[in-house]
């Protein structure tokens, strides 16, 4: 299989990248070389085979339902782009 | 003083033959003296450093100190450390300076060791040669027109150039072993969990480990006395007891059986690594080691495999960088979804961009079962492969990298050339098991090579100990770059 621009296009404002058409054929190429490589994985017989996301087959470890973190907003906020009373701001998104 | 061990720098500092303040001061003039060429290090703070020093020197003064006290460490760019610029090699958190320890920093910090600096890596450790850093390629202290490997390759390079006494690196697909290899280092992946990831900046969360590099396998045993350990703040932290990695380093090694997958020396493998290879094993043979052949024979996909479960995971991670909270944001743009586009375009590399965008697709609807669930089918595949093979041997061993280290540029504009670098240690990383690789002689253009260990999950203080008596054995370990 092979992705189209139009494929790639999707993926890009999925992924929420900006890309000129220039970036958008780059990246058709080479993503289309790297989609060969995995192709490799198709062929393979996997019927009854459990997937596997984690070597170690934990469950979940629970903690109390309590406070564990300290309020450090301001040490927080120290790196954000731009702040405002505490609040993080963005361009306004609700008319 | 810096050829020394950590255990020999230790008793130095213990003895009061230096300070802590001397010796950070040391490398910090070493470091001033060669990074520029090769460009190790992203961040330094001498002050901060120092700081730390004049506190453990107090510390000696008390009585209250362990292996590590006073000894400067390089920390990989990954690792959040508080008040530390933190970028993780990407334009994206140029400006990032954390608010916070991560879990290994915090045992570095309780041991008493020096923080010396943050090394350089490929943007959010995507990358085998370095030179996906937004702030410049490392270069290969045994060749400065070469790679040092990577992602962990400031690590490499400031532990091969004796920039600092050991450091630390991460390993998702290779990361640690594979420029150790290529820098003529030794350098250990420990079992998946072993090492807390609270703090160290996400890339593939299921297979992100980190672990130390170093000059020998003792200074790796105790580097990772200090960083492993339970961390109720990382949910796949493994409640295990503690252990001590240096306890088993000298056993002898009679008996041990090593086996050989007969997939890691078919084609692929350069002359000059296979002979180096070779060489080890005969000298494993004389150690009193027997061999064993096996087969692992799915390794062959964990390429494939690979490069759909790590973007996927790292298209998810990184969708936190959204220009919002902190980190890079455009400097113009429109509304909020434009904002999110120009800043991560811009923001992001290369590599990291496509990686994304290969994990965005594997993910979207329609194709989730064809790739991320046969992906993860086949990952069981391939650990299962290991665990049939450990019932006939003791420890794995085969070449770190197919060659020794590549010129700068050389895989330029071809991402899958890259990525068939880590072909011998991905699988490894799939599996979650540790791995290893220290130095094993040269091969062309006299650039070192690595002899890769591979041990059964949790046998970190064998594989050091299988280490540790070919470093005795044997001093390619002791070798260092003319600089």
């Amino acid at each position: 299989m092979s992705l189209s621009l139009a494929d790639v296009e999707k993926v890009a404002r999925l992924a929420r990248l900006a890309m000129n058409d220039q970036e958008l054929q780059a990246a058709q190429a080479q993503l289309n070389n790297i989609f060969g490589l995995i192709a490799e994985m198709q062929a393979v017989d996997t019927k009854g085979v459990e997937p596997m996301s984690h070597s170690q087959d934990l469950a979940q470890r629970l903690r109390e339902d309590v406070v564990t973190e300290s309020n450090q907003r301001e040490a927080f906020q120290a790196v954000a782009p731009q702040v405002e009373q505490g609040l993080y701001l963005v361009p306004q998104v609700i008319e | 003083m810096i050829h020394s061990s950590l255990t020999q720098l230790g008793a130095a500092l213990r003895a009061k033959k230096i300070s802590s303040v001397e010796l950070t001061q040391s490398y910090l003039d070493r470091i001033a003296q060669l990074n520029p060429s090769l460009n190790a290090f992203i961040t330094l703070n001498p002050e901060m450093s120092l700081a730390q020093a004049r506190e453990a020197d107090t510390r000696f003064a008390s009585g209250k100190v362990g292996a590590l006290t006073g000894i400067p460490i390089a920390q990989k760019d990954i690792f959040c450390a508080k008040g530390w610029l933190t970028t993780c090699g990407s334009k994206m958190l140029h400006n990032f300076v954390s608010p916070y320890d991560a879990h290994v920093i915090s045992q570095f910090n309780n041991a008493g060791a020096i923080n010396l600096g943050k090394t350089n890596m490929d943007e959010f450790a995507m990358g085998s040669s370095n030179e996906t850093s937004h702030y410049g390629a490392v270069k290969n202290p045994w060749d400065t027109a070469r790679v040092p490997g990577g992602s962990s390759g400031g690590t490499a390079a400031a532990v091969a150039a004796r920039l600092c006494a050991a450091a630390t690196g991460t390993d998702t697909g290779g990361s640690i072993r594979q420029p150790a290899a290529l820098c003529g280092i030794s350098g250990l992946k420990p079992t998946y969990g072993v090492v807390s990831r609270y703090g160290m900046i996400a890339f593939a969360s299921s297979l992100d480990q980190a672990g130390p590099m170093g000059r020998s396998a003792e200074d790796l045993a105790l580097m990772l006395n200090v960083m492993a350990g339970f961390d109720e703040r990382d949910s796949t932290s493994l409640q295990r007891d503690k252990e001590d990695y240096t306890r088993d380093l000298n056993k002898p090694l009679t008996g041990l059986r090593i086996g050989l997958p007969k997939e890691f020396f078919a084609e692929g493998m350069g002359a000059d690594v296979a002979k180096a290879v070779e060489a080890a094993l005969a000298e494993y043979k004389k150690l009193g080691a027997v061999i064993v052949d096996i087969s692992l024979p799915n390794s062959k996909l964990s390429v494939p495999v690979y490069y759909v479960l790590a973007p996927a995971e790292a298209s998810s991670n990184l969708s936190r960088f959204d220009g919002v909270r902190y980190g890079y944001r455009a400097p113009e743009y429109g509304d909020l979804a434009d904002m999110y586009e120009k800043s991560r375009a811009q923001g992001f590399g290369a590599e990291v961009k496509r990686r994304i965008m290969i994990g965005t697709y594997v993910l979207s609807h329609g194709y989730y079962d064809a790739y991320y669930l046969q992906a993860q089918k086949i990952r069981r595949l391939i650990a299962q492969d290991f665990t049939e093979a450990y019932k006939q041997c003791d420890v794995i061993m085969g070449p770190t990298s197919p060659s020794t280290a590549f010129k700068l540029g050389e895989k330029g504009d071809d991402p899958v050339q890259m990525y068939l670098s880590d072909i011998y240690t991905i699988a490894v990383n799939l599996a979650g098991l540790p791995g290893m690789s220290i130095p094993c002689g040269f091969g062309a253009n006299d650039m070192p090579v690595g002899l890769q260990i591979i041990g059964n999950y949790f046998d970190e203080a064998r594989m050091l100990n299988v280490a540790h008596q070919f470093q005795l054995a044997t001093d390619w370990h002791s070798r260092a770059p003319k600089l």
